[in-house]
Formats: C-alpha cells, structure tokens, sequence
C-alpha cells in the first residue's frame, strides 16, 4: 500500500526519538566513562562519582530510556492509528 | 487453552509462578530446618541439586508440544513481563552470576566494562531490533536476513555466525554445569557435565522455546532470590541497611581508607619483597638454565651431605634435607617451568588496585590505552549483546509489537537487579577481607578458606608467607570464582544458603544453555533443513529434525566442554566480538535503510567477521599459535596491536567496517525491488492497514 504523509511522519517522529535517546545512551556511557578519572573526584553519598554512574547511575538511565522509549512509542502508535487491534 | 484471552492466561502466569516462589521459599526453609536437625552438606547439596533439575523437568513436560509456532516461538503469547524475566534468565549466564562480582573485586572500577556492556546494549536492542523482529514475526534471525537481502548465500552468512558465536557460549555455560555441581555434591567434573546435559534436554527436548520460555521464568526466580538474599544479609551485617546498593558508599570509603593502609604497613611490605626478590631471582636464573639449574643441584646436595654429616641435625631437618633433594627438578626444562612460574610472583608484590579509581596505569600514556581498551571493550559488549541471535529470538514470542517493547524495559529491569547488585557485593566481600581476615592471626582462620581451599586449590590460598603468624592482604589469593560461592558462609548463614547459590548458579548456567542450543538446533532445523533444503517437509517430520538436531548439538557440546578446553573464556568474549561485527550493521541497516542491498549485506557480514577474526588471530597468543605457529608463551608485543586495542574488543575494528562495506557496496549495485521495500515499510509500522506484504 501507499503509504501516506501521516505515515511518513510517524516514521520521522520514531527516528527523532530514537536520534535523542541514542545520543543519551552515548553520553552517560561514553562521555562519562572517558572522563572517569575526572568525576572520580566528586563525592556523592561517599562514592566516587565516575565509579558511581559505571556500577549504577548509567544503569538506572538504561533502564528509564528503554521504558520510555516503549511508552512514547505506543502512544505514538495510537495517536497515528498504526496500533496493533487488541487480541 | 485455545480460548483463553491473553489477559486470562496472564492472570494465570501470575498465579502459577506465585504459587511456585512460595513453594519454592517453604522448600528452602523446611531445608534449613532439617539442617538445624542434622542434614549434612552433601546432601543438601544433593537435594538442591535433583529438586531444581526434577522442577525444571516437569515443566519442560508439561509444555512439550507438537506445533511449531510453539516450537520456536512459544506461541507467540509470552506477556511483557514474563518475557522479561526469561530474557534476564536468558541472558545471566554462570558467568555472571559466579564469576562477575569476583571480576568486580579483582578489578575494580575496570571491571565495571562488563556492567556496563551487558546493561546498555538492551538499549541498542529496544531502539533498533525488537519492535521491528517482531512485528516481522518468523521464527529465527538468518529469517529475518534470508527475507529481508533475499536469497540463500544471506541466510548461510547468518547460519554460520549464529552458529559460530553460540556453540562457543554454550560450551562454557555447560562447563560452568559441570564445575557446580561436582563442586557441591562432589561428583566427578565429566559426570556433572553430564548430568548437566541431562537438566538441559528436558527442559527443551520436548517443548522447545515453549518449554524453555517457563523454565527460565522459573529458573529467573530461584537465580535472583539465590544472589539477593546473601548480599542483603551481608549488608545488613557491615552497613546495618538492608539494601546492599544503597549502602555500600560508605564500605567502598572504608576499603579506600584500608588500601592506604595497606600500602604503607611494613608487614605487607616485607611480604611484597619477598614475592620481589624470589622473583628476581627466578628471573636472573632464567638467563642462564643450564648454569643455575647446575649450581642448584648442587647446593641440595652438599645440603643434604652437610646435615648427615652433622651429629647435631634433628631427624627433621635431615628429612627435609632429604626431600629437597627428592623433589628436585628431574631436568633443567622441568626447573625452568619452576622459575617461570616464580617469576609470576612479581605480580604479587604490588601493592592493591584501588578499587574505585579507573584506568590504573604507570603513566599518562598507559592510563590512556586503559581507557581506550575500557571504552572499546564496552562498546563490543554493549553491540554484541544486541546480536546475539538467542537473545534477539526471544522477542519473537511476545503477543505483539507494543509487547516486545515493554518487555525490553522489563529484560533489562530484571537483569539490572543483579547487575547493580554485584559491585556492592565485590565492594563488601572486600571490606570484610580487609578488615577482618587482613590482621587476624593464622591460628583462627575463618572455616570458609581451609573448606573451599579443599574444593578446589586455584580458589583461594592463604599462606603464612613472612612467618609471622598475621594474615597480611599480600599473602591471600582469592580466585575471582569464590567471591560469590563464599559469600554466604562469610555473611555467616548456614549451609543451606550456599546450597541455594548452587542452584541458583545451576539455573542460571542451565537456562542460557538451553536458549543457545535451541538457537543452534533451529538454525540447522529451520534455516538450513526446511528453508533450504526441504522446503515442503510436513510438521511433523520439521519438529523430528529439530529435536534430533537438538539431541546431535547437545551431545557435541558436551563433549567438547568435558574436555575442559583451554581459553573457554576468550572464546566466549570473543563470541561477542563476532556477533556484533557480524549481525548488527546488517540487521540494524535492513530496518532504518531501504537501500541495503543483498551483496552490501553478504559481503558487510563476511568482512565485519573476518577482519574480527584476523585481528584476534594476530594478537591473542592461543589463536596466533594455532594459525602462525608462533609460541604461546611468546609476549603480545605492543606493535602488533592497532591502537593498542586487546583482542578480546576486536569487533570495534569489525563492527564500522561491517558498516562501511554494507553502505558502500549497496551503492555500486542495484536498489533491492519492491517487495524488499514493502517488507521493509511492513515491518517499521506495528499495523498497515490493508498492507500486501503482510499476507503470510
């Protein structure tokens, strides 16, 4: 089928959004691993910082992108009418 | 069952596995109660170890099945949630769950590369892989390959690689097996393995990832109560606060505190220099064998001539005289092994690896290398995770697109639980190390060394090395294995708890194997036999293939694993390394570019791979002796690294060349046709109305 400009623009929106999240996803794992050295010397609730996003906080954001990536995207799904019908 | 809404069956799960945790918590208690009335370790060990297996058994009965969409793909009616969890117990290999947090104490922040690649690359699978298999909705991943670039050459690639990354995994987990449980009951390694086998089929033989999917829900279950439930009480013990995660800040301070200290104390320095000196020594004899091993001999010798001489001498001294001479080295290649083995001393007469300081090096130059092997490692593993075709499969099973989705967030929220959980536990293993047993006198030793001392010798040695009767931090060695195995007789529980981290190391080796041999057997099954080979082979016959296939794989596995092969380990990290450079540019590309073409795809994946391999051939010394006959015992030398990269990150060299082929050689030929773009266009939206390319 043809698909139409509603179509192609739900498409647009997905790749935006996975764009930003990717770019997240870079940061709190690449960015702060290469400066580790350096956050190691902020303190937070007695871990070195750089250790603290390497054994936890890089996690917790992992999980938080993957869950609202799942709910922006089911919304979005709805809101252009490419739902699945429920079974 | 057929009538069942998928809400029903949900509220049925939900039930079923409560039902079961409970049973399974009485189980473990009624256990600690008849060890309070006398039951000896072996036996709760043996306990532990048929109740898992026989559990597991009855499921994979109960959901054996003659269809094959629940053969492959259970039905396609496996809830977000419960997905999830049987991801997690996917994806937890023994690895992770014995060997991690010891990896984590060895290492410290270094080891936190794992962490972070097993973690973030389901974040790679939740933004470009899951929805869109899904919604593609076959059964294997070469599918998704063979349909999408078209043609068989695509989907051989795909077998091959699929095949290649995941018989080495399994090797390891059914290693892994074998090494549990002859741990704990005492059994012989090869009869472990193979009753390990034995847990393995009957979860899949009769079910396939029908079966599978409800064991490693239930496998899931026992695994993270097995790893929690030690921590917690160790945190309640150090930190007072039962949430070892939020916790252990204040430990890491201390043990930071301990490691100055530790490297200051005279004690630990006399112990270091004698690790120096015998090195030294070890090393200055090297130079010349044939001239120490000379001089040697002859000074056990003149020894053991001297005190018989001497009216004076003990008994013991002249049998000790005796035994010197007794033990001697048969020939010079004999003490040459001795010396070299010596030599590794050295790397005992360091002082400790801060734990939470990262890219330890000597200088500027080095640190830098370590960061880029940090960040590169990551990088492998996070690719890799997102192409490995056993974990991928398991996203075909969800009921739908939106389901796929959620339940990457709940795969990763359950395999977070024990992720965030191992360095506290590497961090309090470590300040309970430092603290109590660094300073305690040799006399009282707590019970825990001498009893997995006699396990297994290469997990932990403490020797009075300065004779000073005081256990100084450079006289333990601890093998990074027992971090976890001992962690409940340090937190001081009862035995009972330690046969339970059995099991829950048991479930977590067995529920990876099974997905990997069920990858392995549809493979063959599904790709080579009915897609390729027989294509109008009946259902019946399709599912006899695949179950004796299944059988054929295990048994080779085994086999190989009861051979206790060299360098399992590489192999495993490497299988990651391959995978991502094989798989990821051509999945990720067929999805988000309409232009990937067959030959981009097929000579992307060979290229991905084979730069891959014929890095690790030049830098790893196992494989450059295999293929270029040089020594093993030769070093890695610094220029026949690129970039200093070690071989075990050698996809980030595969995984932008897979991707620069892929792109480059899709321009030079043809577009794909139409069916390929409306495949494509199938497969980006959860629902087309009235979309062609869905009828199938």
């Amino acid at each position: 089928m043809q698909l139409t400009e509603r179509h192609r623009e739900y498409w647009r929106k997905n790749v935006r959004l996975t764009a930003i999240l990717l770019a997240i996803w870079f940061v709190v794992t690449y960015v702060v691993g290469f400066y580790a050295r350096e956050l190691n010397a902020i303190s937070v609730f007695g871990w070195p910082l750089g250790f603290y996003m390497g054994a936890q906080g890089s996690l917790i954001i992992y999980v938080v992108i993957i869950f609202y990536y799942a709910n922006y995207m089911n919304k979005l799904d709805i809101e252009y009418g490419v739902a699945e019908e429920d079974k | 069952m057929a009538t069942q809404t998928q809400s029903q069956f949900k509220q049925q799960l939900k039930k079923y596995y409560s039902v079961y945790t409970g049973g399974f918590v009485g189980f473990v208690i009624l256990l600690a109660i008849a060890e309070q009335m006398g039951l000896t370790p072996k036996y709760i060990g043996y306990a532990f170890l048929f109740a898992t297996i026989s559990l597991y058994a009855v499921i994979g009965i109960m959901s054996r099945t003659a269809d094959v969409a629940e053969y492959y793909v259970a039905g396609r009616r496996v809830p977000a949630f419960f997905n999830g969890m049987a991801t997690g117990a996917d994806w937890m290999s023994a690895a992770s769950f014995i060997g991690m947090a010891g990896g984590l104490y060895i290492q410290g922040y270094d080891g936190l590369a794992f962490i972070l690649g097993w973690t973030g690359g389901y974040v790679l699978v939740a933004l470009f892989l899951a929805p869109y298999l899904r919604k593609f909705g076959q059964f294997t991943i070469p599918d998704f390959l063979g349909e999408r670039y078209g043609g068989n050459i695509v989907r051989s690639v795909g077998v091959f690689a699929a095949i290649l990354c995941s018989f080495t995994y399994v090797v390891a987990q059914i290693y892994g097996v074998g090494l549990i449980t002859s741990r704990f009951t005492g059994i012989e390694f090869g009869v472990g393995v193979f009753v390990g086998l034995g847990g393995i089929l009957v979860c899949s033989f009769l079910g396939g990832m029908r079966a599978v999917t409800w064991t490693q829900v239930a496998q899931y279950v026992i695994l993270i109560i097995a790893y929690l439930l030690p921590v917690v009480w160790l945190s309640m013990q150090i930190t007072n606060f039962p949430i070892p995660q939020l916790s252990y800040g204040y430990a890491l301070q201390k043990v930071t505190e301990r490691e100055k200290a530790i490297t200051v104390d005279p004690k630990e320095i006399e112990v270091r220099t004698i690790f120096k000196d015998k090195a030294a020594a070890a090393d200055a004899k090297l130079k010349d064998p044939a001239a120490a091993y000379a001089a040697d001999k002859a000074a056990v010798d003149k020894r053991l001539a001297d005190v018989k001489q001497d009216k004076k001498a003990t008994p013991e001294v002249v049998a000790a005289a005796e035994k010197s001479v007794a033990s001697f080295p048969k020939d010079v290649d004999e003490a040459k092994k001795q010396w070299a083995k010596d030599k590794g001393l050295a790397a005992r007469a360091v002082p400790p690896r801060p734990h939470a300081e990262a890219f330890v090096g000597k200088d500027d130059a080095a640190r830098n290398t370590a960061r880029l092997n940090f960040l590169a490692l990551v990088f492998c593993l996070m690719v890799g995770t997102a192409a490995l075709p056993h974990i991928l499969m398991r996203y075909y099973t969800t009921p739908s697109v939106k389901e796929a989705r959620d339940s990457v967030g709940w795969s990763l929220f359950f395999i977070f639980l024990l992720y965030f959980t191992a360095p506290a536990l590497a961090v309090l293993v470590k300040f309970d190390v430092y603290t109590h047993l660094v300073g305690s006198s040799f006399a009282d030793l707590p019970r825990w060394i001498a009893s997995w001392a006699a396990v297994d010798p290469t997990l932990v040695s403490v020797k009075d090395i300065n004779g000073d009767g005081i256990v100084q931090l450079a006289e333990i060695v601890l093998g990074q294995d027992i971090i976890v195995l001992a962690t409940p007789e340090i937190a001081g529980l009862p035995y009972v708890v330690s046969g339970l981290v059995a099991a829950g190391g048991l479930a977590a080796a067995l529920s990876t194997a099974d997905g990997l041999l069920l990858t392995i057997a549809n493979a063959l099954s599904h790709d080579v036999y009915y897609k390729m080979l027989d294509p109008h082979a009946s259902t019946q016959r399709r599912l006899t293939v695949a179950k004796v296939l299944l059988l054929v794989v295990a048994a080779i596995a085994a086999t190989v694993a009861a051979q206790k092969p060299a360098d399992i380990l590489f192999l495993v990290s490497a299988a990651f390394s391959l995978a991502a450079a094989g798989f990821f540019p051509a999945l990720t590309l067929g999805i988000f570019w309409k232009r990937a073409n067959k030959w981009g795809a097929i000579l992307g994946m060979v290229a991905g791979v084979g730069i891959t391999f014929y890095y690790m051939t030049l830098s790893q010394p196992w494989l450059r002796e295999l293929f270029y006959g040089i020594a093993r015992s030769a070093p890695v030398k610094p220029e026949d690294l690129w970039f200093g990269i070690s071989p075990i990150s050698a996809g980030i060299f595969g995984i932008p060349l897979g991707f620069a082929v892929i792109i480059i050689v899709s321009l030079l030929t043809a577009a794909p046709d139409k069916k390929v773009q409306e495949l494509i266009e199938h497969v980006r939206y959860p629902h087309l109305k009235g979309t062609a390319a869905r009828a199938k």
